[in-house]
């Protein structure tokens, strides 16, 4: 077949006054050519100032999130061939400032992470070998651990768009993968972090998270969680 | 110029151990990676780490014994002896730090840390959370420092996110600091520091085939060599058998593990007809199935003479999606076939680079306060092969030990804060080199550079190796070296300018490739994953000893070093 046309979100903020679109020619120079080869292809051979992110190539560090033809998507993990079209749009990460091209900064994306305290508080110190945990209890903080941090339902999110102070779904859902867990027993503390003007109730249940996601993952669902949780704890102190 | 006590490079699994150490110690440590910590390619390991705690019903008479004898036998005896035992003693207690932290490792049904069979190992030791090892247990760590990054309990720990180590400072024999360029800027900025831990990973791009990110370059080892640090045992280059054909990426010996079949194009599980994989099959060592399948394949019964296939589907629709579900995702995303309904089209590729940056059973080196760890480092527990779910475990034991040696060495050193002038001297010459390199306008483009010196490494520094092909590829390394003095940047902008970063990467990766051919081409016998045709004896007389490469601006300078046995006598190595 001829070649693909790749229209490239461009900016330098140092530099231009507002962003522009480049267009690339791209020939499908291999089988089964991705996103993310496209853009190499256009670093090394036609435009070195193009700037991008990446770095497993296999979609699982999440450093390669973009809009792409109309979805928030890894680069790395989308085929050309597979966006059914001779022409690929792709602009930077929605909802966080372009540092260049399609660099976003992640900063904010990952403020919000640090802020409900992403790491297992357990009651008791540790016992000489490992926590006890049956298998039932382990599957339920599987799949929320396998988020990537890839801020692709962060940019998809309405709400995070009008509220730069919301949570978000990345945060959210690993506050439920901590609350879900049998080994961790920081229930008030989890809530008190979430139950709040810009956390949980902000959720309008779009689901737009839940459909970018890359991992399958169920952002809605947890904050729903989360928020069945908050309400027993509230109405019936449990 | 900023200044923490400990500056870890790396933000991978060894990197952020040792950092958590260093904190731990109640010092300053920061850390220093080229790209967010989350993002290293610790993220993509997928099978497991190995612990002899004998959770697995056959598992019951593991010991460390045990799997350190696995782990020398393994190694085809070049392991340092006395390295593995120190690391399999300490094990167990660093998986039970990591579920302590919180990794949610999968399960048996007595709710301990569940346990697999894995390439090499007499008993099932190889933990592991789903297919997705690597991932959970860099997200704990990763835990644990935003944890103390805010934290005023312990020292400080600080991470700078996407920082290019450029130059390691040494002045005098002793670490001072390294120079980093800022990507976000394109500022280059000196880190004085007391101490300085290297946990850069591995450098399989010098590969074309590799399964490694993209970002694993061996820049992280070129700039310890360009210090005066040797380069150890870089000729010890891992190829897994089974890499997705098209794209290199890793399907998991844990496919194997789990029962899979590899299948030659008359549907024979040919492993079968090797001797040396007849016992073990599927789960032979790396490199022998790695050597089995390259000559079924050379001898046209591969498919389309590139690849053959894992096959999975007798295992059932529910265990591919509980025991494998990475692999079945990766199957559906870069193929569109599920495992469940096709065999997986597979390859050998390179995988794990036994060799780097030498330091002891300490994680120090010859340069007083500059330690190393995981992938970068050579120590040596793998030897001349590593087996799996081995460096997993690497990382966490060696980079705490590395931290440990680095805060304890601080607590020892006299002359704290030293190195001003020094740093200030390497970070004009940077700048002044980043400026030259900004200005090249050279006739070369470095993309090509970049993609000759991976076919070669290839097609001549691969699986098999021979005299003729080493031998050839002296030169032409030597020649694309030359030619990167005169290539051409596209971008000459600061700010978030990968054209720069990538092409200063180059420059090391050349020197690093330059190593791995030297090594191979002096190394005339055959041990673990170095095979030449010409000599496919070991040869303990003359080769049991690791290689040592020296830098200087015409080639490398090989010396040998002892290695430590004391343990377990060097035999034949058989499965
Ligand atoms: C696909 C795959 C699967 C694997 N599966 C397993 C497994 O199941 N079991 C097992 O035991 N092992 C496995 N391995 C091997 C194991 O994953 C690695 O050896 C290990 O993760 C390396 O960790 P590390 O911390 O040493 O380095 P990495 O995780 O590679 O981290 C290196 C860090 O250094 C930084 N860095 C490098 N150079 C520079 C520089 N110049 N400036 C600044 N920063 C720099 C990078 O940004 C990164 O943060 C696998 C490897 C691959 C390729
Ligand atoms: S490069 Fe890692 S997810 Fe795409």
């Amino acid at each position: 077949m001829a070649e693909y046309i790749f229209e490239v979100f461009r900016f330098d903020p140092d530099a231009d006054s507002k962003p522009r679109f480049d267009i690339f020619r791209v020939p499908p120079f291999k089988k089964g050519l991705t996103v993310l080869e496209a853009l190499f292809y256009v670093q090394e051979k036609l435009d070195g100032s193009l700037a991008f992110r990446s770095s497993c190539r296999e979609g699982a560090c999440g450093s390669c999130a973009m809009h792409i033809n109309g979805k928030y998507r890894l680069s790395c993990e989308t085929q050309v061939k597979d966006l059914f079209s001779d022409k690929v749009v792709v602009q930077p990460l929605g909802h966080l400032r372009v540092l260049r091209d399609l660099v976003v900064d992640m900063e904010p994306f990952f403020a919000k992470y640090k802020y409900i305290m992403p790491f297992l508080m357990p009651g008791s110190p540790p016992p000489e070998r490992e926590r006890p945990q049956t298998v039932g209890d382990q599957m339920k903080v599987l799949p929320s651990v396998d988020c990537i941090l890839c801020a692709c339902c962060h940019a998809s999110c309405t709400v995070t768009g009008t509220d730069p102070e919301y949570l978000g779904p990345a945060a959210l859902l690993w506050a439920d993968r901590f609350v879900r867990d049998s080994r961790d027993d920081a229930l008030d503390e989890r809530l008190r972090l979430v139950d709040q003007l810009h956390g949980i109730w902000r959720c309008h249940t779009i689901f737009s998270c839940q459909e970018v996601c890359p991992k399958d993952l169920d952002p809605t669902g947890a904050i729903a969680d989360l928020k069945r949780r908050a309400l027993r704890r509230k109405l019936l102190g449990q | 110029m900023k200044y923490h006590d400990v500056i870890v490079v790396g933000g991978g699994l060894a990197g952020l151990r040792a950092a958590i150490e260093v904190n731990m110690h109640n010092l300053k440590a920061a850390v220093l990676s080229k790209v967010y910590p989350i993002r290293s390619h610790s993220i993509a390991a997928q099978g497991g780490i190995n612990a002899p705690l004998g959770n697995h019903p056959r598992g019951g008479y593991d010991s460390w014994e045990r799997h350190a004898f696995d782990t020398v036998k393994g190694s085809d005896y070049l392991a340092d002896q006395d390295a593995v035992v120190t690391m399999i003693k300490d094990a167990s207690e660093r998986i039970y730090e990591m579920e302590h932290w919180g990794c949610p490792f999968s399960r048996n049904p007595e709710g301990k840390i569940a346990q697999r069979p894995f390439g090499g190992a007499g008993f099932p030791r190889t933990c592991f959370a789903a297919d997705k090892t690597g991932h959970m247990l860099l997200h704990t760590l990763y835990e644990q420092a935003v944890k103390y990054e805010q934290a005023a309990e312990r020292g400080e720990l600080k991470i700078y996110n996407e920082w290019l180590i450029t130059r390691l400072v040494v002045e005098d024999g002793v670490c001072r600091g390294v120079i980093a360029l800022e990507l976000a800027t394109g500022n280059l900025e000196a880190f004085k520091a007391d101490a300085v831990v290297f946990a850069t990973g591995g450098c399989g791009r010098l590969y074309s085939n590799s399964t490694n990110a993209l970002i694993n370059t061996g820049m992280g080892m070129a700039v310890p060599y360009w210090a005066g640090i040797p380069l150890k045992d870089m000729e010890f280059v891992q190829f897994h058998p089974t890499t997705l054909y098209g794209s290199n990426i890793l399907m998991t010996e844990g496919a194997r593990g789990e029962g899979g079949y590899l299948t030659n194009n008359k549907g024979e599980r040919f492993l079968a007809n090797y001797p040396d994989s007849r016992k073990a099959m599927e789960v032979a060592p790396r490199d022998i199935v790695a050597r089995s399948m390259t000559t079924e394949i050379l001898e046209g019964r591969g498919f389309e003479d590139a690849y053959l296939h894992l096959d999975l589907r007798h295992l059932g629709e529910e265990k591919i999606a509980t025991r494998l579900p990475g692999i079945r995702d990766i199957c559906r995303k870069f193929l569109g076939i599920d495992p469940v309904d096709e065999a997986i089209p597979v390859q050998p590729g390179q995988h794990y680079t036994m060799g780097g940056i030498d330091c002891n059973k300490d994680g120090a080196s010859r340069v007083k306060g500059f330690y190393a760890a995981g992938e970068a480092a050579c120590v040596s527990v793998h030897g001349a092969n590593r087996l799996g779910g081995n460096s997993l475990l690497e990382t966490i034991v060696f980079g705490k030990i590395a931290g440990e040696h680095a805060s304890n060495y601080i607590a020892a050193k006299a002359d704290l804060g030293a190195g001003d002038k020094a740093l200030a001297d390497a970070l004009a010459q940077e700048e002044s080199k980043l400026e030259k390199l900004l200005g090249s306008d050279g006739p070369e483009d470095p993309s090509v550079l970049k993609e000759e010196m991976q076919n070669l490494m290839r097609d001549n520094v691969g699986i098999f190796r021979t005299k003729e092909g080493l031998s050839e590829a002296v030169p032409k390394i030597r020649e694309l070296r030359e030619r990167y003095k005169n290539i051409r940047l596209r971008h000459t902008g600061r700010s978030y300018n990968y054209d720069l970063m990538w092409n200063i990467e180059l420059g090391g990766s050349l020197d690093v490739a330059e190593v791995v051919i030297a090594g191979a081409l002096a190394r005339e016998e055959s041990r673990g994953s170095h095979f030449r045709r010409d000599f496919t004896k070991r040869d303990d007389d003359k080769f049991l000893k690791h290689t040592l490469a020296y830098y200087t601006p015409e080639e490398p300078k090989l010396e040998y070093s002892d290695v430590s046995l004391g343990y377990w006598e060097p035999k034949e190595r058989k499965y």
